[in-house]
Order: C-alpha cells, then sequence, then structure tokens
C-alpha cells in the first residue's frame, strides 16, 4: 500500500474527526441527547514521525485512536491514510488496510490471551494473513520479532502470565510488529510500567521507529513521557484540541492556559527547579461532557476567561511555526 | 544503625522502625517483602518511600499498623515504635491496636473507589471512624463529619454526607478519603500512593490540599509512591526502596541532586523529565527487580548494576553507612560521586 506515495502527503491526515455517542435513556433507549467525545479534531503526521496526544481522562484521547482504527465508526469527518479516506471504504475495503494500522493497548495483562503460549499469539497473525506459510518460516519469523523486541525466543513456549509487566508490553510490540504496519496506535503503552522498566520500553519504541520508518500516534497523559518520544504533540481537553505544537516548543513556549496548567501541575524531579517554581493550580473539576459548557469548553477552570470566552468556542489558530492554539486571550511570557 | 536509634530519646521524634522484618510464606518458598528496614519520622515532617512496585514499601507501611493479612504474611522481626510505644508487642486484633490504627495514625490507600464501602453514604463512613474513636454522639459525629468533609475543600459538605461513593469523581473520593483520615486528627497520616489514579490536575489540587491539612493539624506524613516528581515537591526527607532493603536515605536535595546509590541514580536517570533538553536519551536501569524468593547473599542491585566490582560480588548485601553529612546513609561498598549523574 505505500508504493504511490508523494514525499509531501502525510502518512496520515485526520480532517474534523467527530465522534458523537447518542446518550439513551429508558426501556425504549430513547435518545435525549449526544455525548461529544471528538468534536471537529484535525491533525496530520508525516512517515516516521511521532504525534503524541495527551489529555487528561475523558478528553477523547483514546476514542480518537480507536476512530482511526475504526473500532468506533467515527460520526463525521475524514481520515486519510496515504491519501486515501478510509472512512469512506467498505469493510471488505479496508480490510486491507487493517494490517497498517496496528494498536498497543495500555493494559498489557487484558490484552493477552491467557491460554496461549506467546508463540501462538504472535503465530495467529501469519496464520490469519490469507497467505500460506510453512511451519518453519513461521518459526523463524516468531523467534525474529521475539528478538526484535528483546526477549528471548526460550519465552516462546511461556504464558503470559508467566511473564512481568515490561515483557507483556515488548510481547505487545511484537504482536503489532508481526503484519509490517506503517502506523501503530500506542494507547498509553507505559502508563502501567515502573519508572525504570518505562524508560527501556520508551528506548525500544524509538530503535524500532529508527529501524523501520515506523509512524507512532503515541497517547498518553504523562506530558513527560509524551514529550520524550513525540515529534509534535496534540493537548486535548474534552474532546477538542486545544493546542497543537512541536514538542520542544511543549515546555518552552506552552500557550493555552489548559497547557500551561497542565505543565505547572506536574511536579517536576530537578529539586531546584521545583523548589524554585511558581505554580498555578487549576481549581474545580474537568466538567461532564453530558453538560458541557458553553463557548470554550475550558472557561469554567480558565483563570483569564473573559466573557467572550463563555460564549463563542475559539477556533485553533495558527500562531506560527507549526503552532496551533484555540485561545482568545494567548498570554505570552 | 546507631545514629537511628539515638532518636528514641528525642522529643522530635514520632514513629522510629527498627528492623522491621516481614515475609509471606507462600507455596514457592518464603517471600522477604521487608527485610530489616529502619526508618523513623520525626513531629511535622514529611517523609517519603520510594521504590517501584513490589520492593515492600507499601508492605513496610501497613507492618506499623499490623494490617498484613495473616497467614501467608507474617511479622518476623523488629520494632515499630510509635510515640515510644512498641506497636508490635500488641496482638493484630487487640484493643491497643485498634485504638491507634485511624485515630493515631491513619492511611490513606491508593484506590479511593475500593477503599470506600459502596453500600454505605460517605457520611456514614466517617462517623463510624469518628465515634469509633471519639466516644461521640451521634449528631456531634455528623457535626465533626460536615466539619472534616469542609477541610477537605468539599462544597456543600452537609449534603455530600449523604452520598454514596458512586456519586462522586475519582478526585472527591480520594479528598473524603483524606478526610477520614485527619477526622480525628491522626499524628501519622501515611498516604500509599496518595494520587497514582488521578489525572493530573487533580492531582495537583489533592495533594496540595493534603499537605496543607497535615501543616495545619501539625501532623507528620509518610508518602509512599514511585512519583519522583511528587517527592522532589513535598517530602523533606526520602527512603530509597528496592527488593525489600533501604538502599539510600537522606534529606531530598541530597538523594536528588547528588544521588550516591547506583539505584537511585539509575532511577533519576531513566525518568522521562519535562524540564531537561528534549534529546537526553533516557538510561534505562538494564534487567528487572529481583524475584524476592531465594535472594542472593550478595547486594541485591547487583545483577543491574553498571558499576559492579569485585568486592560487590563477593561480599555480603552492604549495611547503610554514613556519607557526608545531613544523615545521608547509603547501602554500597562503592564511592560514586556526583560526576556520573
Amino acid at each position: 500500500m505505500s508504493k504511490n506515495v508523494e514525499q509531501n502527503t502525510p502518512l496520515l491526515k485526520v480532517e474534523n474527526l467527530k465522534m458523537y455517542f447518542p446518550l439513551t435513556k429508558g426501556f425504549m433507549n430513547k435518545q435525549y441527547g449526544v455525548l461529544k467525545a471528538v468534536d471537529d479534531v484535525s491533525f496530520e503526521i508525516q512517515k516516521g514521525k511521532t504525534l503524541g496526544i495527551v489529555g487528561e481522562s475523558g478528553c477523547g484521547k483514546t476514542t480518537t485512536g480507536r476512530c482511526i482504527l475504526r473500532i468506533y465508526e467515527a460520526t463525521g469527518g475524514k481520515i486519510y491514510f496515504n491519501g486515501e479516506d478510509i472512512l469512506k471504504m467498505s469493510e471488505k475495503q479496508f480490510s486491507e488496510y487493517r494490517r497498517d494500522i496496528q494498536m498497543i493497548f495500555q493494559d498489557p495483562y487484558g490484552s493477552l490471551d491467557p491460554r496461549q503460549t506467546i508463540f501462538s499469539i504472535i503465530k495467529e497473525v501469519y496464520v490469519e494473513d490469507g497467505k500460506t506459510h510453512k511451519e518453519k518460516e513461521i518459526k523463524e519469523k516468531v523467534e525474529a520479532l521475539l528478538i526484535t523486541v528483546e526477549l528471548s525466543p526460550e519465552l516462546g513456549y511461556r504464558y503470559p502470565h508467566e511473564m512481568s509487566g515490561g515483557q507483556r508490553q515488548r510481547l505487545g510490540i511484537a504482536r503489532s510488529l508481526a503484519c509490517n504496519p506503517a502506523l501503530i496506535v500506542c494507547d498509553e503503552p507505559v502508563s502501567s510500567l515502573d519508572v525504570s522498566i518505562q524508560a527501556q520500553i520508551i528506548n525500544l519504541f524509538k530503535n524500532l521507529q529508527k529501524q523501520r520508518q515506523l509512524t507512532y500516534i503515541f497517547i498518553a497523559h504523562d506530558l513527560a513521557v509524551v514529550r520524550i518520544i513525540a515529534d509534535v504533540i496534540v493537548v486535548m481537553y474534552l474532546g477538542r484540541v486545544v493546542e497543537m505544537m512541536d514538542a520542544n516548543e511543549l515546555y518552552i513556549h506552552p500557550m493555552h492556559p489548559y497547557t500551561k496548567s497542565l505543565l505547572s501541575a506536574i511536579p517536576v524531579v530537578d529539586y531546584n527547579t521545583e523548589r524554585q517554581r511558581k505554580r498555578t493550580i487549576l481549581q474545580g473539576e474537568v466538567p461532564s461532557l453530558i453538560h458541557a459548557p458553553s463557548g470554550c469548553l475550558f472557561h469554567t477552570r480558565c483563570p483569564y476567561a473573559t466573557e467572550q470566552c463563555s460564549k463563542i468556542a475559539p477556533e485553533l489558530k495558527d500562531v506560527g511555526g507549526g503552532h496551533y492554539v484555540a485561545c482568545f486571550n494567548i498570554v505570552q511570557d | 544503625m546507631s545514629k537511628i536509634i539515638k532518636n528514641v530519646e528525642n522529643t522530635e521524634g514520632l514513629l522510629e522502625v527498627n528492623n522491621l522484618k516481614v515475609s509471606f510464606f507462600t507455596y514457592f518458598g518464603e517471600v522477604k517483602a521487608v527485610d530489616d528496614v529502619s526508618y523513623y519520622v520525626n513531629k511535622k515532617e514529611v517523609v517519603a518511600i520510594v521504590g517501584e512496585s513490589g520492593c515492600g514499601k507499601s508492605v513496610s507501611q501497613m507492618s506499623i499498623m499490623q494490617l498484613i493479612q495473616s497467614p501467608p504474611g507474617k511479622i518476623i522481626g523488629g520494632k515499630v515504635l510509635f510515640e515510644g510505644n512498641d506497636l508490635l508487642k500488641y496482638d493484630s486484633s487487640s484493643q491497643e491496636i485498634r485504638a491507634v490504627r485511624g485515630a493515631k495514625i491513619s492511611m490513606i490507600f491508593q484506590e479511593p473507589m475500593t477503599s470506600l464501602n459502596p453500600v454505605f453514604t460517605v457520611g456514614d463512613q466517617l462517623m463510624d471512624v469518628i465515634r469509633t474513636h471519639m466516644k461521640v454522639k451521634k449528631n456531634k459525629a455528623w457535626e465533626i463529619g460536615v466539619k472534616s468533609l469542609a477541610a477537605v475543600g468539599m462544597d456543600d459538605p452537609e449534603e455530600r454526607m449523604r452520598y454514596y461513593p458512586f456519586e462522586m469523581s475519582g478526585g472527591m473520593r480520594q479528598r473524603v478519603l483524606i478526610a477520614i483520615a485527619v477526622a480525628c486528627r491522626s499524628k501519622l497520616i501515611i498516604a500509599d500512593e496518595p494520587t497514582t489514579a488521578l489525572d493530573v490536575t487533580t492531582q495537583a489540587q489533592v495533594m496540595e490540599l493534603l499537605l496543607d491539612i497535615v501543616k495545619e493539624y501539625r501532623a507528620s506524613l509518610i508518602i509512599v509512591t514511585h512519583n519522583l516528581g511528587l517527592v522532589s515537591r513535598y517530602a523533606e526527607r526520602i527512603y530509597v526502596m528496592y527488593a525489600g532493603k533501604i538502599l539510600e536515605s537522606g534529606t531530598t536535595k541530597d538523594l536528588l541532586t547528588a544521588p550516591k546509590h547506583p539505584y537511585t541514580i539509575g532511577l533519576l536517570k531513566s525518568v522521562p523529565r519535562l524540564e531537561a533538553a528534549k534529546d537526553i536519551d533516557l538510561v534505562p536501569i538494564e534487567g528487572r527487580p529481583p524475584n524476592l524468593i531465594n535472594l542472593p547473599e550478595t547486594c541485591l542491585f547487583l545483577p543491574r548494576c553498571p558499576y559492579a566490582s569485585d568486592k560487590c560480588r563477593k561480599e555480603k548485601h552492604p549495611a547503610l553507612r554514613e556519607v557526608g553529612e545531613n544523615k545521608h546513609f547509603v547501602a554500597c561498598y562503592l564511592d560514586i560521586g556526583e560526576n556520573q549523574v
């Protein structure tokens, strides 16, 4: 599928993606509203790059990832993969693309079949691909994959419960690599791991990207993790993109008040920096999407909110250098 | 250890744990979850116990109040001196220990979802603690309950008393747990991963609140966590645990700016940092934590240690020794300086 890709076409381009869930009640499931889990999200990624999506729970980051794989059928918008709109395709047409887009899940415990050995979990991919493979060939391939993710091939005869969290996450990566994907959607792949193991997995992700020209969508709530792996970062709040920028810009020039408060809320490890800096802590909690605020969704908690903010929703505007912000009162400091 | 023991006479001391050993006897053998751990907490002090999962940080805290399930768990030895009394000499279901639990020492658990009872209202659970320890009438307990909910920044506390846990968000539930913990004005609050399940902005709110309350009530706080950022922000002293042992201890400043143990150094190098330049690569600690059954006699960190020397391979696990000033202790034979960080 990657034959006729021009240099400048992004591998993935998401335009005005919308995912609305109906809100129903009662015995007859009468619909009384919609929950806008993802509303008007647009971004693009070039081949070999990583796009990070960050935000707090319920911000729609996972839903966005799932729409890209068509696990959820999006309500509206377009998703171009190699220039073709995958949302318009029939299920059959899309099945060809399924191998090119893979997903790695957050929970390495829940996403592996406990009754299958490691070997057969990965083998499944080759059995299901419609081509005939010799048993020996499959074995070689699986072993090579295990080595790629730095697992010993002897582990192939073990079961998932015999492995540690880090090993299981490596296995999840191996499985997603089995059909040579172009794009991997990684949904919180390191958040359940310990610090020392987390660093190993992050480095593995980076190395694999270099070797195989992989493109990642990296979904996480940990800004520090996303920043270290991503090239471009999308910050989401209640289903909308509030800021999109180069990963280097994130810590140096955050512009949206929400991004700023996120950065401020995370305690940094460096002792001197942490004890000297001033923090602004947001009041209140993330509002429910069922009763979403009017205008800018963030205005209820925003320290800079004006009257305008509660009436009109700001659009994502380019402020130069590939930095997009959705805010009326951009404060530069 | 002699330096630590001295603190008993010190009027500043509140809690002192000496040579605590806790094991779990499983089908596969004895799991030494906490092995010869000593630490102390002074009055009005905020201390952090840092380590990765399975290092024994939670077990070491649960043992203080004898909350270890037995069998399979057992406190094999050691002393837990709280205000001069050894808590371990009491039976785990005795009157004495029950008078301490929740009243003098209280614990905030990691999962606000599972540590509240789903079939009782928040008020019931709050009043339960108050009535058990303060011996007050129901209406008085209600008043105290409302006050402590107000103290944790809950708006409309009267109404919230009638809420069930499922009607509240994660952040609110964690506030309720804090309210329960501080309702009886405990002298020591142990917060076991207090904010791990919360979102970043809520996490900041809850931590600030907890610290304010601890300060106001002149209590001491032990934060058990794996989050080094949290420690850097709030703790005064740190104990680093690994495989059931303390590997390094000292002031937060010393440990984070001039760590001496290879494990602490490794941890600090493997955390992704927001504040550092982006292109710095993470340096992970190779390998993984040891299985706590049949631990070797040698240094527990040896298999993962990049600095290991011949001495480390021959000798037993090193005892904590003092390096520098400010009670900086490290369990390592080597002298690894700042230049390695």
